[in-house]
């Protein structure tokens, strides 16, 4: 290696340092406040690696029965958003991108544009009248507000690239359209279905704003627990960050494990609705 | 798609009469089940919306027809006014920031080194995380006696800041978190672009021995321009509409200082429960979308030009 290069190398991995550390500090600081006891959270200068290891911040948050009741809640928000957006979303996709209706896109990105809070004002007023008020139905109904557009949108994109020949060999063969959509074009959209679930589950997992005005005391889902826990419940940092960890896991670990369905995703174009 | 069935010959063009008669219509039922959904949940709050804005409508007390006067109101409401002013600030910075910093990161994730696939999943992590939970963190971090971004300044011998805490700071310190949350994404685009650009123009370049920041200057930066572009309006629209960071963090506060028009809409829709007011404010705060992505395009619309004609 020539001196240039052993500079360039050196430049490249110091730049990659500063890139990544934000990310890698910022988790691992989380981390160590959430396993904690409040004496070293308080002290000053910080602690980073805590003497006593404080499992007891975790075992807290779990052992409270409410947690249970909000992790479920979330778990059946988001699923039923998620899986219905599928439902409705994935045969949208299949048609808007065989009927080459790409104006039909526009809705989607109305959707993508417009502010979650200004769907909340009608949409409230709405579950008021219906009287869904203080069940999940609300939270479904709106989430899908979030996982619809995206579904449809990667789902258009997806169909686009899928190739024709075998739909229209089968046609002559002559199967209907549901049959050539059920066994030929679904069977071929699985990598593209499993972006858009993905992308549906994150963004309706981490979506604060429509249930803290949608959400009772018995119908809150994680984010809005944990926002009310900063409010009410506790000041003590150790098991605020258990907490928050708890919340936001199983969204980490979905980006590690798929990142490259979330990375194929997200550069689509598809991203963040609400 | 058309393009695609199309170009191929013979077989396709022969039935294309028949099936162009039949194709149409048989592709609706595909579509209308979620054209029921997007009417339900996208289109008609939209009209709901602009209808409820054209009337006093008060959570517990009759409505009332009122024309335009909600819209009228917001002329004169300083608050709102001022809300305007903090979402340009905290939106101009939140695109130029993440746009500056992803372009970098692009650059070096562009290159080949050992765990490159590994890092970037936790580089774009902030940016999947759950908002609320990294808000919760980030507000202890700013904490001005026990936080440790304020022990990391002593480090370097910066005095200690007031953070989320003061008026002054309180928009800027917002902006570092927003950046650190979404700088990956402007990354994802820019790399996107550069896996597009080829070879040919650096090795050209190495060979007349340019440096570094020229090629980066003169070969990379205008062709990762669109994707820049593209990056930077994606960014606009999220930082416009940003809503969760600022809410668990300062709730708009101290005082109003970092009250954007989405936290000041909550307060006026969900606090004080004005309904017809909140719509008026949900109309022009999305008219006002409408018209940044639209300032945004007409200034790429003049760079093009202006290219175009320093070219001949």
């Amino acid at each position: 290696m020539t001196p240039r290069q052993i500079i360039g190398k050196i430049g490249l991995w110091f730049s990659v340092f500063v890139i990544v550390s934000p990310a890698i500090l910022f988790f691992l600081w989380m981390l160590s406040v959430s396993l904690k006891f409040e004496i070293d959270n308080a002290a000053y200068p910080p602690v980073f690696i805590p003497e006593h290891v404080a499992w007891k911040n975790y075992a807290d948050v779990l052992a409270s029965n409410r947690f249970l009741t909000y992790f479920i809640n979330s778990l059946i928000v988001t699923g039923s958003a998620t899986l219905l957006a599928l439902l409705v979303g994935v045969p949208a996709g299949y048609g808007i991108a065989r009927m080459a209706a790409h104006k039909s896109a526009i809705v989607i990105l109305i959707a993508r544009i417009t502010p979650g809070l200004s769907y909340l004002i009608p949409l409230f007023l709405m579950f008021q009248w219906l009287g869904l008020l203080g069940t999940l139905v609300p939270q479904i109904i709106i989430h899908l507000v979030v996982t619809v557009p995206i579904v449809i949108w990667i789902m258009i994109g997806y169909f686009e690239t899928t190739p024709m020949e075998l739909e229209e060999a089968a046609l002559i063969d002559g199967a209907t359209r549901w049959q050539v959509f059920r066994h030929v074009a679904l069977p071929i959209a699985k990598p593209g279905i499993a972006v858009a679930f993905i992308l549906a589950v994150i963004f309706s997992w981490n979506n604060f704003v429509f249930g803290i005005v949608l959400a009772g005391r018995e119908t809150r889902t994680l984010p809005v627990a944990v926002y009310n826990m900063i409010s009410f419940d506790q000041l003590s940092w150790g098991p605020l960050a258990a907490a928050a960890l708890i919340v936001t896991l199983p969204v980490l670990l979905l980006t590690v494990f798929a990142q490259r369905q979330i990375v194929a995703g997200l550069t689509a174009g598809a991203v963040k609705g609400g | 798609m058309s393009g695609l069935t199309q170009s191929t010959p013979g077989a396709a063009q022969s039935d294309a009469a028949p099936e162009k008669e039949l194709r149409p219509p048989s592709y609706w039922p595909f579509v209308v089940p979620a054209l029921v959904v997007v009417i339900a949940i996208i289109i008609f709050p939209w009209v709901f919306t602009i209808w409820m804005s054209l009337n006093e409508w008060k959570v517990g007390s009759s409505t009332t027809f009122v024309g335009f006067s909600n819209y009228l109101r917001l002329t004169s409401d300083p608050r709102f006014i001022e809300a305007i002013e903090h979402t340009l600030v905290y939106t101009i910075l939140s695109v130029l920031l993440p746009l500056v910093l992803g372009t970098f990161a692009a650059v070096v994730f562009h290159q080949k080194f050992p765990g490159r696939g590994f890092l970037r999943g936790v580089f774009i992590m902030p940016m999947m995380a759950t908002p609320v939970a990294i808000a919760l963190v980030w507000t202890m971090m700013f904490h001005p006696q026990l936080g440790v971004l304020n022990y990391l300044l002593s480090l370097v011998g910066i005095p200690a800041q007031l953070w989320v805490f003061h008026p002054a700071t309180v928009i800027p310190s917002l902006v570092l978190v927003e950046t650190w949350q979404w700088t990956p994404l402007v990354m994802l685009i820019v790399l996107g672009g550069l896996a597009a650009i080829p070879t040919e123009p650096y090795e050209s370049a190495q060979i007349d021995g340019a440096s570094i920041w020229q090629v980066f200057r003169y070969i990379t930066l205008p062709l990762i321009t669109p994707f820049l572009f593209i990056a930077g309006m994606i960014r606009m629209i999220d930082a416009v509409k940003s809503f969760d960071i600022i809410f668990a963090i300062t709730q708009g506060g101290p005082g109003s200082a970092s009250e954007t028009i989405n936290i000041y809409l909550y307060s006026v829709a969900f606090s004080y429960y004005d309904l017809g007011y909140g719509s008026a404010i949900a109309v022009v705060f999305f008219l006002l979308i409408v018209l940044l992505a639209a300032v945004m395009l007409y200034a790429r619309q003049r760079m093009l030009w202006t290219e175009i004609a320093s070219d001949t």
